[in-house]
C-alpha cells in the first residue's frame, strides 16, 4: 500500500506551504529521511522529508503551488503501484499566494474564472469583474455570498496605455508579518518610554574589547545592548513577561528576540538565555542567526519563544523610533543610532556619543513606573557597563 | 463473560482510539467509516443493532412495507393493464417478516462495513465521562481526538391527554413494524412523513384508517400544494383525513380507544381498535452523562453545538438527530462525514442545512428541497413558480402514474432555484437533480439546458423549469 506524503506543518503557525522545488522526481528511489522537496512556509524555506522507503511513484503538486497543511502532495510506494492521483489536486492548484486582488491583468486573461452560474449572473448584472472577487466556494469558486457586498465597477472603463499600478500578491512572509503585527498594535494597549543614554563609556569599553580580541571576532554595540537588556530584565522580571488572556507568564529565563531585516520582510530570531551568555557568545550567535534568517533557513524553534525583543535601526541613521510589540511578549526596545551631540555637563557643553532608546510596553502587563524603572536600570548598565556585573 | 484483560500498572492501551462514537446509526456508522478512511482509529459503541433506528425500526423496514402496499394497490387495478389476478389477498404478517429480513440484511451490511474499515464495535450502553472517555459496562474507552455523540431519537407519546404508548392499544412505529396481526381500525395521530406512510401501508392492507393532524393541513412541513394533492389522493382511497384537529382526551379500554377530537369547531368521538402515535420523536439525551461532562442542551432539548458540531465541552461533538433538525438520516450521515473530516485535519465543505431534501415515501411520493411557496411569500421574495403536472407527461401516462406535479420556485431576478416540490411516482429519486442544482448554485436555465431523456418522469422537471421562465413546451 502506497504511503501518502502530506504537506506537513513545518512550523507551529503554518497553515499552508508553497512547494518551491522538488528534490526528487517521479521514479526516484527514496529512503526515510531523504529531502523530498523544499517548502516555503510563513517564515522560512523548510525541507519536506520522506517518512517511508520506496519509490516516489506519484507527484501530485507542481513546483510553485501553494497547498494547505494536510493535503497529499505525493505518494511513496512500490514501483508500478497504482494510486489515486486526483485526490488533492483541486484545492492546491493556485499559482503562488492567493490575495484579494489578482496580479496584472495580462496574466488573469488565461485563467478560467471559476464561478457558479448564479454568481456569474449576479456579477454581470452588477458590473462586477469576477476576476477581482475572491471565491469562497468549493475549489475557490466564486459563489453568491461572495458577491453580496462586492463593489460595482466604474460606469465607464477608460482604456489606458500604461499600467497605473502593479499589484504584487503577498508572499508568505508579508502575510505573516501583516497578520501578526495587525494583531499586535490593535488589541495591545501600547505606551512608549524614551530615554537618551550616554554611550561614551560603552564605546570606550567596546574599543578596548575589540582591540583585545583582535581577529577573533568583534563585539558590536547591538551585542552590548542585547546583553544589557537581558541583564536588566533579570532584575525587572515584571517586564520579562507574556500576556496570556487570563494570566501573565513571568519568565525566569531571558530569551531575547532580535529583529532582523530580511529581503522583503522581517523576522525575529531568538538568542536564548541571553543573560547567561557572554558578549562574544551573543555576538557570534547574533551574526549566525541573522545570516540564516536572511537565507530563510531558520528552524521554528529558532524564531519562537522570546520573552522580550530588541529592534535596532541605528545602522539606518534613525534617531529614535517606536517598535510594535511581538505578542505574546509584553515589551520591546527600539534602538536608534549613536550620535555625537552636544550635551550639558554641569554648566559646560561637551560633545558626547548619545543613544535614544524607546521602550514599547503592553499596559496590560507593564505600568509606566515599572517600565521606567527597567529603563533606568538599562540606562545605568549602558552608561556604566561594569554595572552589569553588579 | 470474557472481558479485555487490562494491566493494572499502565493505561489500558487496547481501549484507546482516535475517535469514540456513541451510537451506530446512520450518523454514527458513517462518521466511523469516513474517519477510518482518513486514517483514524475508531470505536463505535452501540447498545442494540448497528444501523440504528433507520435500518432496524425506521427508514428501511417502512420502505419495504410501503412497497408491499404499493404492489397491493397496483394489483387492484391490474386488469386495466391486461393482467388478471382475481381477488387480491393481503397478509401483513408476511409483509412484515419480509421487511425484517431486509432490515437484518442491512444491519449485517453495516456490520460488514465496520469490519472492512477496521472499526472496533463495542456492544453495550455507553456513558460519557470527562476526559474524552466513554464507559461501557466495566470498561473505559478513551478518545485521543474526540468523542462523537450520535445517540439518535425514539418515538414519543402525548401523556398529557392520556396517549401514553402502551404497545397494545396505543402503539408507535416500533410496534407497527413488528406486529403480525393488524387491527381492523386505526387512528394515526400526526400526519407528518411517518403518519402519512403508515396511513398508506395500513390502508393498502385493509385497515380502516383515520389520519389526525393538529396543524391546518397534513404534511404541514411541505408546500401547501403538496399537502392538498395528498389529502385529495388519500380521501379517494378511503383514508379519513382530519386536519386542524385537536385530540382533547383519549379513553383507553381493553381493545378499544375512544378519541375526543375537536376540529373545525365541531366535537367528534372517534372509536378505533388502536392508535398509532406519529406526533414526533424525542432525542436520546437522558442518562448518557451529558451533565457530568458539562455538555449543554438547547431549550428545545437538542445537544448545543457550534458550527463545527462541537458541543459546549471541547473534544465532544454531536451529530444526527441529537444535534438538531432536520431529524433525517441523510443529514446525520453528512454531519458524520463533516465531523470525521474535521477531526482528520481537513477543512470540510460546510453543510448547507437549507439544502437537505425531504422525502415522504407514501403513494404518491412527496419530495422537496429549499423553500415552500408560503415561505417565499413570508420572506417577501420576488419569485416566480413554474409547474408541470404529471398528467401531461408521456412516461407517467404510460405507467398510469399521472397523479402529482413538479413545482420549481425561482428567484425572479437571477433564476436562483429557491425551492422545488415534487408529488408523484419516483419523486424521491427525481428530486436529486434539483438537489445537485441547488448545491452548485445552478439556476433554472442550467437545469433545462441539460438534455433530459425521453420519455421520463424527469422531463417534468425540465418543463417546470421552462414554465418558471414563461416558455413551457408541453402544456
Amino acid at each position: 500500500m502506497a504511503t501518502k506524503v502530506h504537506m506537513e506543518a513545518l512550523s507551529p503557525t503554518m497553515e499552508e506551504g508553497r512547494l518551491v522545488k522538488w528534490n526528487k522526481k517521479e521514479g526516484d528511489a527514496v529512503k526515510t529521511g531523504d529531502t523530498l522537496a523544499e517548502v516555503e512556509t510563513d517564515k522560512a524555506v523548510m525541507e519536506l522529508v520522506a517518512r517511508a522507503d520506496g519509490q516516489l511513484i506519484k507527484v501530485l503538486v507542481p513546483e510553485g503551488t501553494t497547498v494547505p497543511v494536510g493535503n497529499v502532495v505525493a505518494y511513496i510506494g512500490a514501483p508500478g503501484e497504482k494510486v489515486d492521483g486526483a485526490s488533492s489536486a483541486a484545492p492546491a492548484a493556485q499559482p503562488s499566494a492567493p490575495s484579494a486582488v489578482r496580479s496584472a491583468p495580462e496574466k488573469a486573461e488565461d485563467a478560467r474564472i471559476k464561478a457558479s452560474p448564479l454568481a456569474k449572473r449576479m456579477a454581470k448584472d452588477a458590473g462586477v469583474d469576477l476576476k477581482l472577487v475572491q471565491g469562497s466556494g468549493p475549489g475557490g469558486r466564486v459563489v453568491k455570498r461572495d458577491l453580496e457586498g462586492a463593489p460595482a465597477a466604474a460606469a465607464v472603463d477608460v482604456p489606458r496605455t500604461g499600467l497605473p499600478f502593479e499589484d504584487v500578491p503577498l508572499t508568505q512572509i508579508r502575510k505573516t508579518i501583516a497578520k501578526r503585527l495587525a494583531a499586535s498594535i490593535g488589541p495591545i494597549p501600547h505606551f512608549f518610554l524614551t530615554t537618551e543614554v550616554d554611550m561614551e563609556r560603552a564605546a570606550e569599553a567596546r574599543d578596548a574589547l575589540n582591540k583585545q580580541l583582535g581577529d577573533q571576532g568583534k563585539i558590536s554595540f547591538n551585542d552590548i545592548v542585547i546583553k544589557a537588556v537581558a541583564t536588566a530584565l533579570t532584575k525587572h522580571r515584571a517586564c520579562n513577561a507574556w500576556f496570556q488572556e487570563d494570566h501573565i507568564r513571568y519568565w525566569n529565563e531571558v530569551h531575547i528576540g532580535m529583529a532582523v531585516a530580511v529581503e522583503d520582510g522581517l523576522i525575529t530570531p531568538v538568542i536564548r538565555d541571553a543573560d547567561r551568555k557572554s558578549l562574544t557568545e551573543i555576538g557570534t550567535e547574533a551574526r549566525e542567526l541573522a545570516q540564516r534568517a536572511r537565507n530563510r533557513r531558520l528552524k521554528p524553534e529558532e524564531y519562537t519563544g522570546a520573552s522580550f525583543s530588541v529592534s535596532n535601526l541605528g545602522m539606518f541613521d534613525i534617531d529614535q523610533f517606536t517598535a510594535v510589540i511581538n505578542p505574546p511578549e509584553a515589551g520591546i526596545i527600539a534602538v536608534g543610532s549613536i550620535v555625537a551631540k552636544p550635551v550639558a555637563e554641569g554648566s559646560q557643553v561637551v560633545v558626547r556619543r548619545r543613544l535614544r532608546l524607546t521602550m514599547s510596553c503592553d499596559h496590560r502587563v507593564i505600568d509606566g513606573a515599572t517600565g521606567a524603572q527597567f529603563l533606568k536600570t538599562l540606562k545605568q548598565m549602558l552608561e556604566n557597563p561594569l554595572a552589569m556585573l553588579l | 463473560m470474557l472481558r479485555p484483560y487490562t494491566i493494572k500498572l499502565g493505561l489500558p492501551v487496547a481501549n484507546q482510539f482516535d475517535v469514540v462514537i456513541l451510537g451506530g446509526g446512520p450518523a454514527g456508522y458513517v462518521a466511523a467509516i469516513r474517519a477510518s478512511q482518513l486514517g483514524l482509529t475508531v470505536a463505535v459503541v452501540e447498545r442494540e443493532k448497528l444501523g440504528g433506528v433507520c435500518v432496524n425500526i425506521g427508514c428501511i423496514p417502512t420502505k419495504a412495507l410501503l412497497h408491499s402496499a404499493y404492489i397491493a394497490n397496483l394489483l387492484k387495478e391490474s386488469k386495466d393493464f391486461g393482467v388478471e389476478v382475481g381477488s387480491v389477498k393481503t397478509d401483513y404478517g408476511v409483509a412484515m417478516k419480509r421487511s425484517r429480513k431486509v432490515s437484518e440484511q442491512n444491519s449485517k451490511g453495516v456490520e460488514f462495513l465496520m469490519k472492512k474499515h477496521k472499526v472496533t464495535v463495542v456492544k453495550g450502553s455507553g456513558l460519557l465521562q470527562p476526559g474524552k472517555k466513554v464507559k461501557v459496562g466495566g470498561d473505559v474507552y478513551e478518545a485521543k481526538k474526540a468523542v462523537v455523540i450520535a445517540t439518535g431519537s425514539r418515538v414519543k407519546g402525548i401523556p398529557q391527554i392520556g396517549l401514553e404508548i402502551n404497545k397494545t392499544t396505543v402503539i408507535s412505529s416500533d410496534e407497527a413494524l413488528l406486529m403480525e396481526k393488524i387491527p381492523g381500525s386505526l387512528a394515526i395521530v400526526g400526519a407528518g412523513a411517518v403518519g402519512m406512510e403508515f396511513a398508506d401501508i395500513f390502508n393498502a392492507f385493509g385497515v380502516k384508517v383515520t389520519l389526525i393532524e393538529a396543524l391546518p393541513r397534513i404534511l404541514p412541513l411541505e408546500d401547501a400544494e403538496a399537502s392538498d394533492a395528498l389529502a385529495k389522493s388519500y380521501k379517494k382511497r378511503g383514508i379519513e383525513v382530519i386536519a386542524g384537529a385537536k385530540v382533547t382526551k383519549a379513553t383507553i379500554a381493553k381493545d378499544k380507544v375512544t378519541l375526543d377530537v375537536e376540529a373545525g369547531g365541531e366535537k367528534k368521538a372517534i372509536a378505533v381498535e388502536a392508535v398509532l402515535m406519529a406526533a414526533g420523536r424525542a432525542v436520546n439525551t437522558e442518562n448518557i452523562g451529558l451533565a457530568e461532562c458539562g455538555i449543554q442542551v438547547t431549550d428545545r432539548g437538542f445537544i448545543k453545538v457550534d458550527k463545527n458540531l462541537q458541543t459546549t465541552t471541547p473534544g465532544y461533538y454531536a451529530i444526527g438527530d441529537v444535534a438538531g433538525p432536520p431529524m433525517l438520516a441523510h443529514k446525520g450521515s453528512r454531519e458524520g462525514i463533516f465531523v470525521a473530516e474535521g477531526l482528520a485535519g481537513q477543512k470540510p465543505h460546510a453543510i448547507k442545512y437549507d439544502n437537505v431534501p425531504s422525502v415522504t415515501y407514501c403513494h404518491p411520493e412527496v419530495a422537496s428541497i429549499g423553500l415552500s411557496e408560503d415561505q417565499c411569500k413570508e420572506r417577501k421574495l420576488d419569485y416566480v413558480a413554474g409547474r408541470f403536472p404529471f398528467s401531461a407527461n408521456g412516461r407517467a401516462r404510460g405507467t398510469g402514474e399521472t397523479e402529482g406535479f413538479v413545482k420549481i420556485i425561482r428567484d425572479k431576478k437571477y433564476g436562483e432555484i429557491l425551492g422545488a416540490h415534487i408529488v408523484g411516482g419516483h419523486a424521491s429519486e427525481i428530486i436529486h437533480e434539483l438537489a445537485v442544482a441547488r448545491e452548485n448554485e445552478y439556476t433554472v436555465e442550467e437545469v433545462e439546458l441539460a438534455i433530459h431523456a425521453h420519455p421520463t418522469m424527469s422531463e417534468a422537471v425540465s418543463e417546470a423549469a421552462l414554465d418558471s421562465l414563461g416558455r413551457v413546451l408541453h402544456i
